[in-house]
């Protein structure tokens, strides 16, 4: 009996922590513009439908960027609101160090490639 | 602590905040289950970056174009997607203190996991038998270390997930399990969450290259 009502006390101030349960209709939302945010991406590079691959790579990221968008708000529930606004808070920092540390590496090792001395001259010094 | 005193129940002045305040058990799990969650997407998010520089480096080897089969990894991708809707129905039974059905959207949950699991597998022992071993190439090895990576936390989240089950079945949907198997619940959305980057930037861009 007291485990009960400690679960029923702890369940209410669950609520009142500003933590989002899903509803039936909102998973299966998210789950549908999942599905076809994933179809598409597949279809497109296995048929080679639009004519460029920098734009069909282009639509792809951002096919990608916008499921992980629905992801984040059908299913994990995100909202500016949850945890007051701490986990919304993570969720920036992150994803301010995530753009960070990816461009920086792929930008100053793309750098690196093109500023590479070109294998022949380097045989060449020998 | 223990001078901190609750000045409603003495009476007496108190000139400093009692800083120890009663928490109810597992009221701040969510947001530290969060962060975790944030700095294993920094773990990735390097994974990624890895990827990102190593990834056309083929050293005269296979390109991705010659090892990834998009059938194969559209199943994979449906799978895991099926298995984040049956964990969402997980939870939805579980709010309406479902036991038995709820362990039944785990179980099926579990399934899915578990060939997303088997079929990666086959594709690793596939690559590794037409001789795309991690040590074949710089975009082997980085490809093997992220997709491996997160094959791990989907095969860890398997074994969480199965503690669950016998959690439930032992102990109820008691609040401690609602707890557990919320995190459990984030813990296995995220890594779809990883696996949309993976799809898209290792095969699909991979096969596009």
């Amino acid at each position: 009996m007291n485990t009960d009502t400690h679960a029923a006390h702890a369940h209410d101030h669950h609520h009142d922590d500003g933590h989002a349960h899903g509803t039936f209709s909102t998973y299966m939302l998210g789950f549908v513009l999942s599905v076809v945010l994933t179809a598409i991406p597949f279809w497109l590079v296995m048929s080679g439908t639009l004519p460029s691959k920098q734009i069909t790579a282009l639509v792809i990221m951002a096919f990608a960027v916008v499921q992980i968008v629905v992801h984040m708000i059908y299913f994990l529930h995100m909202s500016p609101k949850s945890e007051n606004g701490w986990s919304m808070m993570a969720l920036i920092f992150t994803i301010v160090m995530v753009v960070i540390a990816l461009s920086g590496s792929l930008w100053v090792m793309n750098h690196l490639n093109s500023n590479m001395m070109p294998m022949h001259e380097m045989t060449g010094m020998k | 602590m223990t001078v901190a005193v609750n000045p409603t129940q003495t009476g007496e002045p108190v000139f400093y905040l009692a800083d120890e305040h009663p928490h109810p058990e597992g009221h701040s799990t969510s947001l530290g289950f969060w962060i975790y969650l944030m700095s294993d997407c920094l773990i990735f998010a390097m994974l990624f970056a890895a990827f990102g520089v190593l990834g056309a480096n083929y050293a005269a080897g296979p390109a991705p174009k010659d090892l990834f089969d998009l059938n194969l990894v559209a199943v994979n991708t449906s799978m895991l997607l099926l298995s984040s809707i049956t964990y969402g129905f997980a939870m939805l039974t579980m709010q309406q203190n479902k036991i038995a059905q709820t362990q039944m959207w785990l179980l099926i949950t579990g399934l899915f996991g578990v060939a997303f699991i088997s079929i990666e597998l086959t594709e690793f022992a596939h690559m590794i038998h037409e001789g795309a071993t991690p040590q074949r190439s710089a975009f082997l090895s980085a490809f093997f270390t992220l997709v491996g990576t997160h094959g791990l936390h989907v095969s860890c989240g398997l074994i969480w997930l199965v503690t669950l089950m016998v959690q439930v079945w032992r102990f109820g949907l008691i609040e401690a399990n609602r707890r557990r198997l919320m995190c459990l619940s984030m813990f296995w959305h995220f890594l779809d969450v990883v696996w949309i980057g993976v799809f898209t930037f290792v095969y699909l861009l991979g096969v596009l290259r």
